[in-house]
């Protein structure tokens, strides 16, 4: 299949003003700290600004900052707190393209994803939860469900806006508020946010940003003076938040790592399966918790599924992040391509087939071609360990009783993706799959009405949805 | 003649055994401790493993049973337990505490099939998209139960009744053994409920770290220091944890909130489509 050449069509950066460097933000001002460091494009690894690097006296400051607003902001009637969720939701609204191509810049994300997804969930679950504030005594959670007081949130790299919004917008609409420390590699939109905050007069305090590194974050978990703990990220490092939150009393949430199976039945519509698989995976570089990473697939289809998936994957556009026609960006640090390199290496040193399309990789940036692997086993590590990058570990079944059986055999328990013609055996293994999210004939769809987390260790509580008040209430 | 004494008739005691999958051993350490003049089973380490096994062997079952079958389950167990009304009594339960736990149960079994409708729920996503959130057991549950029969009945009832499966450390070994009968003889699946008599700190430490166990219910651990360091234990595999609950009046109204703890919420999506 040849592909179509494209010209180049990129989106302008200079919707964009980017400042030299950026502090942090307390207290409802931007303030230096002692230390600095760099945040980079991805895509040419270019230095976009500098950004403060927060220390415990920051953190402290931050918090004491949240804890003084906590008093009057959940004082406030809800319905004052609503307005100020719902001016947010338009600010963001206003401006979505700026922000998305900042997002691309620093995350390395296609703007087409960006664009047509962040962005608009982004403004999306501001809307929802505004409409929350006041009307929490409806919610199911008793006749008057009260806040915390300060939430310590810590955000990762992959949706850096987006997992801001998961965080900030059910903590403030329940009366909380927040002290938000985004991802090392990805500081900037969360400190745009911090302007949003000032456009929308929110008061000082109720949102603080701190960046800095995983030592900001830790500061930030185990501070005394912290109610309520929400954490996205690795496994591991939410076991060891769990660890340092035991015996303090600290609400805990945590949205950990994944190692989702995407089933593929006999029956099932291929175009659309192959679609789905491709976005399962492939979807924001597989820098995705929820990434349909192993692909279980009937064995009697096995093969002429996999043409079909490899005529797909050779017509993938991998390159500028900021190009509207790009399927796949940037990867988003030098770390984590070396740790996706490192597992791809271990697959097929495990004797898993590796394949890849033709394709041409920039000269600069951290880049990763799509990749699947056949021959997988369930012992391989490429089948048990989350890669978060764009690698598919392909293995095959026979029966549906063996595809339920492989796709739970994971520690891990955040989503599924079920492809079939057929309504009750979709629902029949829906039942049985242990994961929190299972998309069935289609992959990856988010929406702040419904719930999102995972089961066993894939983390705990909810986000997104009445469920997602929970998590800010007492 | 010599006036014929009426010989007083020996009562036939009860052995306080541990019930574990449905039967009622000994502990595999061979070790008792007296409680008001019982040898009661002293569980140990191998004995919790062993319960795990069991609970986790009669979770998928149970859970896959029908609602409305559990619930007619427990409403049993709840005939059984006023039915030994007596025998808890002579333990030294107060009467009207008894009367509680029966009605708690019965409370709870009646939870079984409108839970979910209460927990779940359609979700109007911005597309076409059939999207509905239901709960589901969180798997096997380590309980470590507080001492009284209303409490015990308060941490037992909220987790079966979801379709989870417990393991429970009782700290009231006779009527918790008691509690056990009633269970086994009210069609209540071997496995579900299975009870360690025993010491909480020697034995939560090895449910709290143990692979198998998906939550850790710490209601009944008085210490604060154990109940950090079983808390930590759980985090390693990240258990849902209840925290102890000192100072928690088991006759005020519980809410739902039991019951959430130890459920987990499934999101399913698929598209609508002609």
């Amino acid at each position: 299949m040849s592909l179509f050449e494209y010209a180049p069509a990129p989106e302008s950066r200079s919707i964009v003003e980017l400042a030299p460097s950026y502090g942090l933000f307390i207290d409802g001002e931007f303030g230096e700290a002692k230390d600095t460091f760099k945040t980079i494009n991805p895509a040419d690894e270019q230095v976009l600004a500098e950004v403060a690097l927060a220390g415990p006296e920051d953190v402290d400051r931050a918090v004491a900052a949240a804890r003084r607003a906590f008093e009057s902001w959940s004082a406030l009637p809800g319905s004052e707190r609503a307005k100020y969720l719902f001016r947010i939701a338009r600010i963001l609204q206003e401006r979505s393209r700026e922000l998305a191509v900042l997002e691309s810049l620093d995350n390395g994300k296609p703007i087409k994803e960006s664009r047509d997804v962040d962005l608009p969930l982004v403004a999306a679950h501001f809307f929802y939860y505004a409409g929350w504030a006041d009307k929490l005594k409806y919610a199911g959670l008793g006749p008057d469900p009260r806040p915390l007081g300060v939430a310590g949130q810590v955000i990762p790299w992959n949706f850096p806006l987006l997992m801001l919004a998961w965080k900030i917008a059910p903590a403030l609409a329940t009366g909380n508020t927040v002290v938000l420390k985004p991802a090392e590699t990805t500081p900037l939109s969360a400190l745009f946010f911090a302007d949003v905050c000032r456009q929308a007069d929110l008061p000082p305090g109720v949102v603080n940003i701190v960046t800095g590194a995983g030592d900001t974050g830790r500061y930030l978990v185990e501070h005394p003076d912290v109610n309520k703990v929400a954490f996205t990220g690795s496994t591991e490092v939410g076991r060891q938040i769990a660890r340092s939150v035991a015996g303090t009393g600290k609400k805990l949430t945590l949205e950990l790592g994944g190692k989702a199976a995407n089933i593929v039945f006999d029956d099932a519509p291929i175009d659309q399966a192959v679609e789905g698989i491709v976005n399962g995976i492939f979807f924001n570089q597989g820098h995705v918790c929820c990434a349909g990473s192993r692909l279980l697939v009937q064995e009697s289809i096995a093969s002429s599924l996999l043409d079909a998936l490899k005529r797909r994957m050779a017509t993938l556009r991998v390159g500028d992040p900021l190009d509207k026609n790009t399927d796949i960006g940037a990867i988003n640090s030098r770390a984590q391509l070396d740790r996706i390199t490192e597992l791809s290496e271990i697959g097929a040193g495990e004797g898993a087939e590796r394949w890849s399309p033709p394709c041409e990789l920039p000269d600069r940036g951290f880049w990763f071609a799509p990749t699947i692997f056949t021959g997988v086993t369930q012992a391989h590590r490429i089948a048990r360990e989350e890669i978060f990058g764009p690698v598919l570990s392909v293995l095959t079944f026979r029966t549906p009783a063996e595809a339920v059986e492989k796709a739970n055999n994971t520690p891990y328990g955040l989503s599924a993706g079920i492809w079939s013609e057929k309504g009750s055996r979709i629902l029949a293994v829906a039942d049985q799959l242990r994961a929190g999210v299972v998309w069935a004939n289609t992959f990856n769809k988010f929406d702040p009405t419904s719930p999102f987390g995972g089961y066993k260790e894939s983390g705990y509580g909810r986000e997104g949805g009445r469920h997602g008040l929970e998590a800010y209430l007492a | 003649m010599p006036k014929s004494a009426t010989p007083s008739r020996l009562a036939v005691r009860k052995t306080y055994k541990l019930y574990v999958a449905g039967k009622f051993p000994r502990s595999e350490s061979g070790r008792t401790y007296l409680v008001d003049g019982d040898n009661v089973a002293l569980a140990s380490r191998k004995d919790a493993r062993d319960a795990v096994v069991a609970a986790r062997a009669a979770q998928p079952k149970w859970a896959g049973a029908t609602a409305y079958n559990r619930g007619q389950v427990l409403y049993r167990t709840a005939e059984m337990l006023e039915a030994r009304r007596a025998e808890f009594k002579s333990l030294g339960v107060a009467g009207a505490e008894v009367d509680a736990a029966v009605d708690r149960w019965v409370w709870y079994a009646g939870w079984s099939d409108k839970i979910a409708q209460v927990a779940g729920g359609a979700n109007p996503v911005a597309g076409p998209y059939f999207n509905l959130s239901a709960p589901e057991p969180t798997g096997v549950v380590g309980v470590i139960a507080p001492g009284s029969l209303l409490g015990l009945v308060s941490v037992i009832a909220p987790a079966v009744v979801t379709g989870n499966t417990v393991v429970v450390v009782a700290s009231n070994p006779q009527a918790a053994i008691t509690l056990g009968e009633v269970l086994a003889t009210s069609d209540v699946p071997g496995g579900v409920v299975n009870v360690l008599t025993g010491q909480a700190a020697e034995i939560a430490p090895w449910l709290a770290s143990h692979d198998d166990v998906n939550a850790l219910d710490l209601s009944g651990v008085g210490d604060p220091e154990l109940a950090t360091e079983l808390e930590r234990a759980a985090a390693g595999t990240l258990k849902r944890v209840i925290r102890p609950s000192s100072g928690v009046d088991y006759t005020e109204d519980p809410g739902t909130g039991a019951m959430t703890a130890l459920l987990e919420i499934k999101t399913v999506w698929h598209p609508k489509g002609f």
